[in-house]
């Protein structure tokens, strides 16, 4: 009983450590202080900075509207490369997983530089055409959505896809209609894993993007280091709205996983 | 003659893509490193690298930052996904989310706010540079220690303990002989999450004191003096690096997913 008593403690504790800067930050972007610490009034200049400054508006339009580019992208290549590698030859598929894993494990500083010396310099493509950042993150992010996918892959059952061409269906079909469907859930985690990195990359952002644009994070790291405070603390702001979205996100992924598995157990008694 | 649709087919803008975008980059890279700004093949940029105090001393105090960062992030990872792994919580799967669900939100708004925190107890952060540095990149990394730990800990066959315990084994010897021994791919798949991104991440360092000083920053530095050939043989050096680890790591595999995992 005491020891169960400890780890609870231990395990609070660093859930404490882990959240208190966020939290106290989220709780200070609803004062008019411009520093932590100082006890300031209750204020919403922070959240109307935030949506009224175009600069920010921007920025956030951008790195969104980034992510869901390059993750559809991503998505695609990444979905329709594993379908393929997957029939293909053993061979064939383990020198392709072999080269997709190579992102996954590289340093981003790596990637997002060898990727900028390949286009930018070697193929003299201009950054101002948005194609190496583009390109910068479906690299980052097509390998998670193939790894995401494969696995559905394996799991589905072979003889799904030849039952419908023995049904007529043409291959085409039968992949859009009796494949497709089986690996779903792969495809969408792949996808939503492929907007999270692309919204949390710094690095190969910084050195593939055009100079006047910014993504989240670059611009957080100039915002940091300058001395605007108003853009400061509507940062705050916007990482409370990040976390709040990213905590609702995770419990409603929650909940319905909770209910695939009570499903699952009722499919299984029935 | 109509061609003959296989699904194999499906793989070729894909590999394509991999080998435009992935593989070539490496070989400029390589090019890149072992030539001159003139474009002659030369070996000095390696022999550079390893002659000149000021990288060598960027290497060697980035492995330091990296193997404190690891030590710190494993003694915190390692009872927490313990804990977690062995209890009977009802609320297990959502007290390891709320561990993973700030691997969610973006790194440099978390690093802003622990900035801002660290700033209240001690005024200027470039006093203690070594020490912000290894709490700075802890936080940053902690999940992605704990989420391969948790993995490896649940799948542990507890009757392997039991039994431990059966033969006279006391709980800290079944521990050390067990439980330990077994999670090893969990750690080392822990450790490849935090011990690369610790030698390279250098905005950490850089929003916390507006100073870096490891392998990453390197990069940066030679990038913004337009020097790809040094800058190259760095990036040729992490991926040295980067290799040894996977070499090691290779039964982890699976795990390396983990860099955003919690959701598959």
């Amino acid at each position: 009983m005491k020891k169960r008593f400890g780890s609870q403690i231990f395990i609070s504790l660093i859930l404490l450590i882990m959240y208190a800067p966020i939290l106290i930050l989220a709780v200070y972007s609803f004062t008019d202080s411009t520093n932590i610490g100082a006890i300031r009034n209750f204020s919403l200049d922070n959240y109307v900075t935030l949506f009224t400054t175009p600069e920010l508006a921007d920025m956030i339009g951008g790195s969104l509207l980034l992510a869901l580019g390059s993750s559809v992208l991503a998505t695609i290549f990444g979905t329709v490369g594993a379908i393929g590698f997957f029939y293909s030859k053993k061979r064939t598929q383990s020198v392709f997983s072999a080269i997709n894993q190579i992102p996954v494990v590289n340093a981003d500083v790596v990637t997002g530089f060898s990727i900028c010396i390949l286009l930018v310099i070697v193929f003299g493509m201009s950054k101002d055409t948005y194609l190496p950042l583009i390109i910068g993150h479906t690299v980052l992010s097509a390998p998670f959505v193939y790894l995401s996918v494969i696995p559905k892959l394996k799991q589905m059952d072979p003889s799904l896809y030849e039952a419908a061409l023995d049904l007529g269906a043409k291959p085409g079909y039968a992949l859009w209609k009796v494949v497709l469907p089986q690996i779903a859930s792969g495809i969408v985690s792949g996808f939503a894993l492929a907007v999270t990195l692309s919204l949390d990359d710094y690095f190969i952002a910084t050195y593939t993007k055009p100079a006047t644009f910014d993504t989240i994070s670059t611009y957080v790291v100039n915002a940091t280091k300058g001395s605007q405070t108003e853009i400061k603390t509507a940062l705050w702001a916007l990482s409370t709205i990040i976390f709040v979205l990213v905590l609702l996100f995770a419990i409603i992924m929650n909940l319905l996983s909770n209910r695939e598995v009570k499903e699952e157990a009722g499919e299984r008694l029935a | 003659m109509k061609m003959v649709f296989s699904r194999k087919q499906l793989g070729i803008p894909y590999a394509l893509f991999l080998i435009l975008f992935v593989v070539a980059p490496l070989f400029v890279i390589i090019y890149y490193a072992f030539t001159n700004g003139s474009g002659q093949f030369t070996i000095s940029n390696l022999t550079d690298f390893f002659t000149n105090p000021n990288t060598l001393g960027t290497l060697c105090y980035s492995f330091v930052l990296a193997f404190t960062t690891t030590c710190v992030c494993l003694l915190i990872a390692y009872p927490v996904a313990y804990i977690l792994a062995r209890s009977e919580w009802k609320a297990k799967s959502i007290i390891l989310m709320i561990f993973i669900t700030p691997m969610w939100i973006n790194f440099t708004l978390r690093i802003t706010a622990l900035k801002e925190i660290l700033t209240l107890f001690e005024k200027n952060l470039a006093y203690f540079p070594f020490l912000n540095s290894v709490i700075g990149m802890s936080y940053d990394f902690l999940p992605f220690m704990i989420l391969p730990l948790y993995t490896t800990l649940t799948k542990l066959d507890q009757s392997l303990i039991e039994a431990s315990c059966d033969l006279g084994a006391g709980p800290v010897q079944s521990f050390l002989r067990v439980t330990l021994p077994l999670s090893t791919p969990g750690i080392i798949s822990g450790v490849s999450m935090v011990f690369l991104p610790a030698m390279t991440n250098y905005v950490v360092l850089d929003m916390l004191y507006n100073s870096t000083y490891i392998m990453g920053s390197l990069i940066g530095s030679y990038f913004s003096a337009y020097d790809w050939n040094n800058g190259s043989m760095i990036a040729l050096v992490l991926l040295a690096i980067i290799c040894i680890f996977t070499f090691f790591g290779n039964n982890a595999d699976e795990d390396s997913q983990a860099r955003g995992g919690a959701m598959l």
